[in-house]
C-alpha cells in the first residue's frame, strides 16, 4: 500500500514536470513564433482560425482528461461529434437554443450508453467505445441521409462569429469551462473521486465511495462536451460533412498525454491537456506559416507525420524523467 | 465440473453446459452458422463457389490476416493501433519502388520489411521502454499514414504491373491469392503456437507478466515479437491491398483495418486483457462481421444501418464475455 502511494507521488512529480515543460515550450514557441513572423501571426483570421480549431478538440479533450484519468478511455468521441452535429444541425431551424440542446442532450445520450456499459455492465471501456464509434457514426449518416446537413444563418451561425476582446465567443467557451473544470478537479468530491478511481478502483469502492455513478457521469460528460462539440463545429463553419470526427480522439488522447495525465489514470491535470493541445496546434500553424513564406515545402501531409514525432518525444521523455528520478 | 460437485440434483445435459461460456466461445461461430444458412435461402448464387470464395473469403482475407497479428499482440496484454497505417505505409513504399523501375523481387520483400520494422519500433516502444501499448502504437497510427501520404505525394497512381495484378487477381492451388495466404498463416501460427515453446511463453506473457518472468520466460522479448509478427503480417497485406486496388492511395489501403481486427477479436470472445489466443475463433470472428456486412447490404439495407449492426453485435459479444464464468 505504501510503496504504491510512494509510487503514485514520484509518477505525478514527474508528470507535474512534463506539465511545466509543456506549458515552458509553449510559451517558448510562441514567442520565436512571434519574433520570426511578426503580427502577422496575431492576425486576426490566424487567431480566429487557430482557435476555431483548438476549441473543437479542446471540448473532446476536456471530456477525454476525466475519462483517462478514471483509467478509462473514450473512442467513440469522433463520432459523437458527427450524429451531434448532424442532430443539432437538423434541429437548428427551431432556434439556436434548441440546436444547442439537442446537440449536447444527443451527446450525453450515446455517452449515456457507454457509460451503463462501463460503470454498471463492467465491459472494457476500449471494446464499448470502439463499437459506439461504429454504431454513433452509421446512425449519423443514417439521420443525415449521408449528406451535408447546413446549419441556416441564423443566431447560432452568427454567435461564433461574434467576438468579445477580439476572440471569438468559441475561445471564451473554452476557457470558461477548461476554468470550471479545473476547479471541479481540484475541489469537489466528484472530481478528487474521479482521480481516486484511476489510482484504486478497489480501494475507492471499499471507502464506501460510489464509484460506479461517478464512472458513468464521466462518459456522460465525454460524450455531452463532444455533443458540444458537434454543434460548435456546426456553427463555425455552418455545415457539418459527413467525414467529420474521423480519428479525432486520436487528438485527443495525444493532447492529453502531452499535457501529462497518466493514461491508466489516477493523476493529471486539465490544464495540461489545454497546453498539450495548444502546443501541437501552434506547431501547425507554424508549418503553416513556414510553408506560407517558401521556407520550407512541407505539404499538409507531414502534420500527422509531426504529431505521432511529437507524441513519441513526449512518451520517449516521460520514461527518460521517469528512470532518472528512479536512480536518484 | 463444480455444477455437478455443488447441484448434483440436476440431470438435465443441458443445464450442465455453462451457457454464457459456450455462447462466448461458439457465439460468433453460430452467427456465422445463421448467416451462411439464411443467405443460402434467401441470397442467389451464394453457395456458388466462385462467389464463397473470390469474393466473400477474398474480401475478408486481408482483415483476417491482420486480425492474426492482432489476436497475437492482444495475448500478450497489449493493443496495435498502427496496423491500419503500415498497411498503407508498406503498400505505398511497394508502390513507388515499383514505379521508380526496381524490380519485384526487391520491391515486395522491402514493403514486408516495412511492415516488420513498424512491429519492431512499436514492440520496443512496449517492452523496452514500457510505454502503453495503445500510445506507442498511436504514434506510427499517427505517423505511419502520415509518411505513406508524403511517400506518395499524396497522388492516386496506377501501378500496371504483372506482379500488382498477380498479387490483386492471381489464383493459387486454385484459391484467390488472399486467401491462400491467410490459410498459410494461419496454419504456421497455429503449429508455432501448439507445438512450440513460443505458444506458451505467449500466453504466460499475457496471463501474468511478472510471474513469466520470475520463471525465466524473456518475457520483453516475446512482447517484442508480438509486434513484430503484428507488423510483418500487416506489411504482407499491405502488398495484397496495393493488388487488390491496383493503384498507390494513402488515404484509404488498410483504413480502420486496426478497428475491424479489434472488433473481430472482441467478438471472437478473446478478453483484451491478455493471456488468451485463439487464431480459429479470431478468423471465425473476421468471417462473421464481414458476412453480416455483406447479408445487410445486399439485401438493401444501407451500408450506415450494417455499421450500427456491427456495433451492437461488438458491446452483445463483450456483454457475453463479461457474464461467462471463466473470464478473467
Amino acid at each position: 500500500m505504501s510503496a504504491a502511494t510512494a509510487d503514485v507521488a514520484t509518477v505525478g512529480h514527474r508528470l507535474a514536470l512534463q506539465r511545466r515543460g509543456t506549458v515552458a515550450v509553449l510559451v517558448l514557441v510562441v514567442l520565436l513564433a512571434s519574433l520570426r513572423y511578426g503580427d502577422a501571426f496575431y492576425s486576426g483570421i490566424n487567431l480566429t482560425s487557430y482557435f476555431d480549431d483548438a476549441v473543437k478538440y479542446s471540448l473532446i479533450a476536456l471530456g477525454m482528461t476525466f475519462v483517462i484519468m478514471t483509467g478509462g478511455i473514450d473512442l467513440s468521441v469522433g463520432s459523437v461529434i458527427l450524429l451531434a452535429g448532424v442532430a443539432g444541425g437538423l434541429a437548428s431551424p427551431h432556434g439556436a437554443v434548441v440546436a444547442v440542446l439537442v446537440g449536447v442532450g444527443t451527446g450525453a445520450a450515446v455517452g449515456a450508453v457507454n457509460g451503463l456499459l462501463i460503470a454498471h455492465s463492467r465491459l472494457e471501456p476500449f471494446v464499448v467505445t470502439l463499437a459506439t464509434l461504429l454504431w454513433a457514426r452509421g446512425l449519423g449518416l443514417q439521420l443525415a441521409d449521408t449528406q451535408t446537413v447546413v446549419y441556416g444563418s441564423g443566431a447560432l451561425t452568427s454567435l461564433a462569429r461574434d467576438k468579445i476582446f477580439g476572440l471569438t465567443t468559441g475561445f471564451w467557451l473554452m476557457v470558461v469551462l477548461f476554468v470550471i473544470a479545473a476547479v471541479v478537479l481540484k475541489f469537489t468530491a466528484w472530481g478528487r473521486t474521479v482521480l481516486a478511481i484511476g489510482d484504486s478502483e478497489e480501494s475507492t469502492s471499499l471507502l464506501g465511495v460510489p464509484t460506479r455513478l461517478n464512472k458513468f457521469s464521466v462518459y456522460l460528460l465525454s460524450g455531452a462536451l463532444a455533443g458540444l462539440a458537434g454543434v460548435v463545429l456546426g456553427s463555425q463553419t455552418g455545415s457539418v460533412s459527413m467525414d467529420t470526427g474521423v480519428g479525432w480522439e486520436l487528438i485527443a488522447v495525444a493532447a492529453v498525454v502531452v499535457g501529462g495525465t497518466l493514461l491508466t489514470g489516477g493523476v493529471g491535470s486539465i490544464g495540461g491537456t489545454l497546453a498539450g493541445l495548444l502546443l501541437l496546434q501552434v506547431i501547425f500553424t507554424i508549418i503553416n506559416f513556414e510553408n506560407g513564406r517558401g521556407g520550407i515545402e512541407i505539404n499538409s501531409y507531414w502534420q500527422n507525420v509531426v504529431r505521432g514525432a511529437f507524441l513519441l518525444v513526449v512518451v520517449l521523455l516521460q520514461t527518460g524523467v521517469g528512470r532518472g528520478r528512479k536512480k536518484s | 465440473m463444480t455444477d455437478l460437485a455443488t447441484r448434483p440434483a440436476e440431470t438435465s445435459v443441458l443445464r450442465k453446459i455453462d451457457w454464457p461460456t459456450f455462447i462466448r466461445r461458439y457465439g460468433a461461430a453460430i452467427v456465422l452458422a445463421l448467416l451462411v444458412l439464411f443467405n443460402i435461402i434467401f441470397t442467389e448464387n451464394f453457395l456458388d463457389l466462385r462467389n464463397i470464395l473470390f469474393v466473400q473469403l477474398r474480401q475478408a482475407a486481408p482483415t483476417a490476416i491482420v486480425a492474426l497479428g492482432m489476436a497475437l499482440v492482444i495475448a500478450t496484454g497489449g493493443i496495435d493501433l498502427s496496423v491500419g497505417a503500415v498497411v498503407a505505409l508498406s503498400g505505398q513504399v511497394t508502390a513507388v519502388f515499383l514505379l521508380d523501375g526496381v524490380p519485384p523481387l526487391v520491391a515486395l520483400p522491402i514493403g514486408i520489411l516495412v511492415g516488420v520494422a513498424a512491429g519492431l519500433f512499436n514492440g520496443t516502444l512496449v517492452s523496452r521502454f514500457g510505454i502503453q501499448p495503445m500510445i506507442a502504437t498511436l504514434v506510427l497510427f499517427t505517423a505511419g499514414r502520415g509518411l505513406a501520404q508524403v511517400v506518395t505525394g499524396g497522388r492516386i497512381q496506377t501501378v500496371n504491373q504483372p506482379i500488382v495484378e498477380f498479387l490483386g487477381l492471381g489464383v493459387v492451388a486454385g484459391l484467390p491469392i488472399s486467401v491462400f495466404s491467410l490459410i498459410v498463416v494461419t496454419v504456421a501460427i497455429m503449429l508455432v503456437t501448439r507445438f512450440t515453446p513460443a505458444g506458451t511463453k505467449l500466453l504466460a506473457v499475457g496471463g501474468n507478466e511478472r510471474a513469466a518472468g520470475l520463471v525465466g520466460i524473456r518475457t520483453k522479448r516475446v512482447k517484442t515479437m508480438a509486434y513484430v509478427v503484428a507488423g510483418g503480417l500487416a506489411g504482407f497485406v499491405g502488398l495484397l491491398e496495393l493488388g487488390r486496388i491496383q493503384a498507390s492511395d494513402a488515404t484509404n489501403a488498410g483504413l480502420n483495418m486496426e478497428l475491424d481486427a479489434i472488433a473481430a477479436v472482441a467478438v471472437a470472445g478473446t478478453t483484451l486483457a491478455g493471456g488468451t489466443f485463439s487464431p480459429g475463433r479470431t478468423i471465425v470472428g473476421v468471417l462473421m462481421l464481414r458476412l453480416l456486412q455483406n447479408t445487410l447490404v445486399a439485401h438493401g439495407i444501407p451500408r450506415e444501418v450494417a455499421q450500427i449492426a456491427q456495433g451492437l453485435i461488438i458491446v452483445a459479444a463483450i456483454y457475453l464475455l463479461r457474464r461467462s464464468r471463466d473470464a478473467r
